[in-house]
């Protein structure tokens, strides 16, 4: 048998081939707060804008400070929800052909959702 | 693990395998567990809605104003409703999981009281955000 002289605390450290093996744990639970804060701000922003058209809403993302928190907002939901579906797809797709491709989807529409959503809050806050 | 006789196909089809959902006998905080995963699914399906309204928001007036029409018709009005009751439950029990990963609320009681909490709170929470919303349109 092979003699380890490494210290358990130092092979734990390592964190294996892997190296980040709590990245999507933590960054799952970072979302989430930064979204529950976000959330709370953008429904009741939802409540006061009620009954609002089409002018309204584009002086509301003309904000700065609107088009940043929408932004961070979608920054936010997209990895989060990105991370959510990838356990889903990970727990119950079986055949790793099939798993390897819908992780692989996942991955490009979540990024091309993101930034569809990123550039179009840009393109209004531009416009008002 | 390659087969060898029949007989070998029968045991290994007799071979017991772990429990699965139909096993067990259904209850609340089981239940609660699965909408947790159930409403975020739901939750991924309504992000796109929240996409279609920013994109129709970008492209100008008109692809807004269609938008808005289908929002605010009665099916547009019931899968809000809903995406609120999906998005309340999920929003609080996600607080759940918080205090769990921060080590509190484990013990049955707690477990059982926070599963309450979470349930009328989804109910208080849904028909809060829609009062305020229909005031103050």
């Amino acid at each position: 048998m092979a003699t380890s002289f490494r210290t358990p605390l130092a092979r734990a450290r390592g964190l294996g081939s892997a190296k980040e093996g709590v990245h999507h744990w933590k960054l799952q639970r970072v979302t989430s707060i930064s979204e529950l804060l976000l959330e709370i701000w953008f429904v009741t922003q939802l409540i006061r804008m009620a009954g609002s058209g089409y002018s309204e809403w584009v002086a509301w993302f003309s904000s700065p400070i609107n088009a940043s928190l929408m932004s961070a907002w979608m920054i936010s939901i997209f990895y989060h929800t990105k991370l959510g579906v990838q356990v889903v797809i990970e727990d119950y797709v079986d055949s790793r052909p099939y798993k390897i491709a819908a992780l692989l989807a996942l991955n490009l529409v979540a990024v091309a959702l993101a930034v569809a959503a990123i550039f179009s809050i840009v393109t209004i806050s531009l416009r008002g | 693990m390659a087969l060898r006789t029949p007989e070998d196909a029968i045991v290994q089809a007799k071979r017991p395998i772990s429990p699965h959902l139909q096993i067990y006998r259904w209850y609340a905080s089981m239940m609660m567990s699965i909408l947790h995963r159930a409403t975020g699914i739901a939750l991924s399906v309504a992000l796109l809605l929240l996409v279609w309204w920013l994109v129709a928001l970008a492209s100008g007036p008109d692809a807004f104003d269609r938008v808005h029409s289908l929002a605010g018709s009665w099916f547009g009005l019931l899968v809000m409703f809903g995406i609120t009751v999906v998005w309340a439950y999920h929003l609080l029990n996600g607080i759940r999981h918080l205090a769990w990963d921060a080590g509190y609320g484990f013990h049955p009681s707690e477990f059982r009281r926070t599963g309450v909490i979470v349930a009328v709170g989804t109910g208080i929470l849904t028909i809060v955000v829609w009062i305020a919303f229909l005031i103050a349109r």
